[in-house]
């Protein structure tokens, strides 16, 4: 006989879980007990939001399931922001929480929160387990359901009863989930339409985003871009799914995107739109977005055909494996035009930026050069920060740019982190920071000192919540309100946490200070004392077509 | 426009609040939503009746397949089907005016379910029209209460929406 508690770790194993982030409390104690005993590592964070974030952090990393766990009312709530951005960014997570006995739903006990109803929106699936009996079966599909299709969280809410309830472990057998079949092969008539329209095109632009990278299909996308010589402008969450190297990548495209990655868009006669939802961030004023263009739209998730922008031909299925039945029927028909009109383009609208003083995006740069040749990733925070690590960080392979994207989460990066060193222990992490985010999740110093986790942290510290700040700028008259901050000295606080800090005031100190922070094997802050008032640059105002962009 | 689909949903606690939630949260209008388990008592049948553009309509049809407790979505708007409500209406009524409630109830083959001092209960099932009929006729004489069950469909035939098909 097992424990509720006992079973959920024996599933979890056989789900290959090698480390769960969490945080203990009253409805969770006989898992607590049962951990005890486990070899899955245990992550405690010293905030469940970052148990959340770490859990997606590894997720994003891996391509596993990141698994996170909290104890009933305040822990569940608090894990709340940490599924929803692993919701809209359609990340693999098992999100565990205890709830109070069954005896006690419903009638407002102490640390009761209805957290499926609260999670309904923000998950994929969730699950209250009213028997043990029942434990498994609701641990596999969720594992299932988190990690097929268009991946996203799923909660499993269980009560203390259940989790201390003793049964036998019993196998629950194959998985027969009546209402979810995901499909992988795309329908043979589309692609072959597909093909068709591809081969008539004269100014192709691939638009590529996370679906590339969760699919696994950077390859296919690569080939494909090569064989129809296809420029490939991604979202934020498509970073990383084409070199930044290539001769063919254009960057990201949509509010911050570069002018001649937004002209490509706007002028293309077909757009190739790959793993993408046509966010309004992307699209700017929809009835404008490549409005010349023929559009094909591939996406695991039907429900993205059409929703915000009408589409010639949609094809159904796992990006990879519909990519490798559409190169199948690809013949190369580059027209020599379009590349040299981009490349025109390129000269003439560079992603720049003024060299005096210790600017932002001089930092990414120098950060980007240095981290070259070596195996790393990079986490953002979100605001300015964010949007000049996406404009100016050059990301080489999957996997390795990991963002918030659709929620745009401050807070997200660090804890985040903290997950992404946890996957890949090998690497160099640095979490791109600016000095309001940080302040979000700034406690997890402790858990990475804590884990011995090396991670690094570059603050782009402009003293404002900087992109706030330019939207007041640009937008209401310079009128401040509430966005500059007062800060606390951070190399002070790192220290405080037994971390590493250093300051860094000019250009010069750069390059010495990132070496520092690689070789240490302490988790470092690094502040980064930039200018104040940098901006974002171009940026499309909101409502606009991309093709009209400031700056 | 209007469609009407007939969904078929796992009798799982929660699924009625999954289904209203998308609803809501997508912003789509519900003009009658009925529910209740099938043969099957693992299975609930959803007849939602909803109102939109196209576009909006096709978002529904697909966001529902999405939730996992949903089995089939099937629109039936534009296919041979039997649709019927059933209401219960409350009326004033006195020994002046109860045979001419009498009359109209029978006119649209109705029944009088209950009778007390100074009110009736009418049971009319119909299509949407006959009920709006119904209602219309029984005002003059006041009505008190009234509910309506909210449609219920099935296509025509050898058609079937099922698990299976
Ligand atoms: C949790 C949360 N609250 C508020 C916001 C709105 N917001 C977006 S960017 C931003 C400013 C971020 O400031 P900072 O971290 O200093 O980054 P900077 O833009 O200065 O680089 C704010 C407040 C948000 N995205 N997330
Ligand atoms: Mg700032």
């Amino acid at each position: 006989m097992l424990t509720g508690g006992q079973i959920l770790i024996e599933c979890l194993k056989n789900e290959g879980v090698d480390v769960v982030f969490g945080y203990p409390g009253g409805a969770v104690l006989p898992i607590y007990d049962a951990l005890y005993d486990s070899d899955i590592l245990h992550v405690l964070t010293r905030h469940e939001q970052a148990a959340a974030h770490a859990a997606d952090g590894y997720a994003r990393a891996t391509g596993r399931p990141g698994v996170c766990l909290a104890t009933s009312g305040p822990g569940a709530t608090n894990l709340v922001t940490g599924i929803a951005t692993a919701a809209m960014d359609s990340v693999p997570m098992v999100a565990i929480t205890g709830q109070v006995p069954t005896t006690l739903i419903g009638k407002d006990a102490f640390q009761e929160a209805d957290i499926t109803g609260i999670t309904l929106p923000i998950t994929k699936h969730n699950y209250l387990v009213r028997d043990v009996n029942e434990l498994p079966r609701i641990v596999k599909e969720a594992f299932y359901i988190a990690t097929t299709g268009r991946p996203g969280p799923v909660l499993i809410d269980i009560p203390r009863d259940v989790s201390a309830a003793k049964t036998e472990y019993r196998d629950p057998g194959p998985i027969g989930l009546r209402g979810y079949m995901p499909r992988l092969a795309g329908e043979p008539a589309r692609i072959a339409a597909a093909a068709k329209l591809i081969a008539q095109a004269k100014r192709p632009v691939i638009y590529a985003g996370g679906g590339v990278i969760n699919s696994g299909a950077a390859e296919y996308l690569k080939k494909l871009a090569e064989t129809i010589m296809a420029p490939v402008a991604v979202t934020l969450m498509g970073i990383g799914c084409l070199p930044g190297d290539h001769p063919l990548f254009l960057g990201m495209l949509g509010m911050h995107g570069a002018r001649y990655t937004n002209y490509a868009v706007n002028e293309c006669d077909l757009l190739l739109a790959v793993g993408v939802r046509f966010d309004d961030r992307v699209t700017g004023k929809v009835e404008s977005f490549a409005s010349h263009a023929k559009v094909i739209h591939i996406d695991i998730d039907p429900a993205e055909f059409g929703k915000n922008v009408p589409v010639d031909i949609s094809i159904a299925g796992d990006v990879r494996t519909v990519l490798v039945d559409l190169i199948k029927n690809l013949t190369c028909n580059p027209d020599p035009a379009w590349q040299e009109k981009i490349a025109l383009w390129k000269k003439e609208y560079p992603l720049d930026y003024s060299r005096e003083g210790l600017r932002p995006q001089a930092v990414i740069r120098e950060l980007s050069d240095t981290l070259q040749g070596r195996r790393y990733r990079v986490t953002t925070e979100v605001g300015q920060n964010q949007m000049w690590a996406a404009q100016h960080f050059c990301i080489t392979r999957p996997r390795s740019f990991i963002s918030s994207g659709g929620l745009g989460t401050m807070g997200y990066g660090f804890p985040a982190a903290i997950g992404v060193q946890v996957a890949c222990p090998d690497e160099l992490v640095f979490d791109i920071a600016g000095d309001g985010s940080i302040q979000m999740n700034i406690q997890e110093l402790t858990t990475a000192v804590n884990y011995r986790l090396p991670v690094n942290v570059a603050i782009l510290n402009n003293g404002y919540l900087g992109m706030v700040r330019q939207w007041q700028e640009l937008f209401y008259n310079r009128r401040y309100s509430q966005t500059e901050l007062l800060n606390p000295d951070f190399v002070k606080v790192a220290e405080a946490f037994g971390a590493e800090g250093i300051r860094v005031e000019k250009i010069a100190e750069v390059g010495p200070a990132l070496e520092q922070a690689i070789a240490s094997s302490r988790p470092v802050v690094l502040d980064f004392i930039v200018e104040r008032e940098e901006n974002v640059m171009p940026i499309v105002p909101p409502g606009e077509a991309i093709s009209r962009m400031l700056g | 426009m209007r469609s009407t689909y007939s969904v078929l949903v796992e009798n799982n606690p929660g699924v009625l609040a999954r289904v209203a939630g998308l609803f809501s949260r997508r912003g789509y209008n519900i003009d009658s939503l009925s529910v209740s388990r099938t043969d099957d008592p693992s299975i609930s049948r959803m007849t939602i009746v909803v109102e939109g553009e196209k576009a909006v309509l096709e978002q529904v049809a697909k966001q529902l397949r999405k939730l996992v407790d949903v089995i089939r979505v099937h629109d039936i708007t534009d296919e041979p089907h039997v649709d019927r409500e059933l209401v219960l209406i409350k009326v004033n009524a006195d020994s002046g005016t109860r045979g001419d409630i009498m009359q109209i109830v029978e006119i649209f083959r109705g029944r009088i379910v209950d009778v007390g001092e100074y009110t009736s209960i009418v049971e009319v099932t119909g299509d949407e029209g006959k009920i709006n009929a119904i209602e219309n006729a029984l005002k003059p004489f006041g009505i008190m209460e009234l509910v309506r069950t909210g449609k219920v469909a099935m296509q025509r035939g050898i058609q079937t929406v099922l698990v299976e098909d």
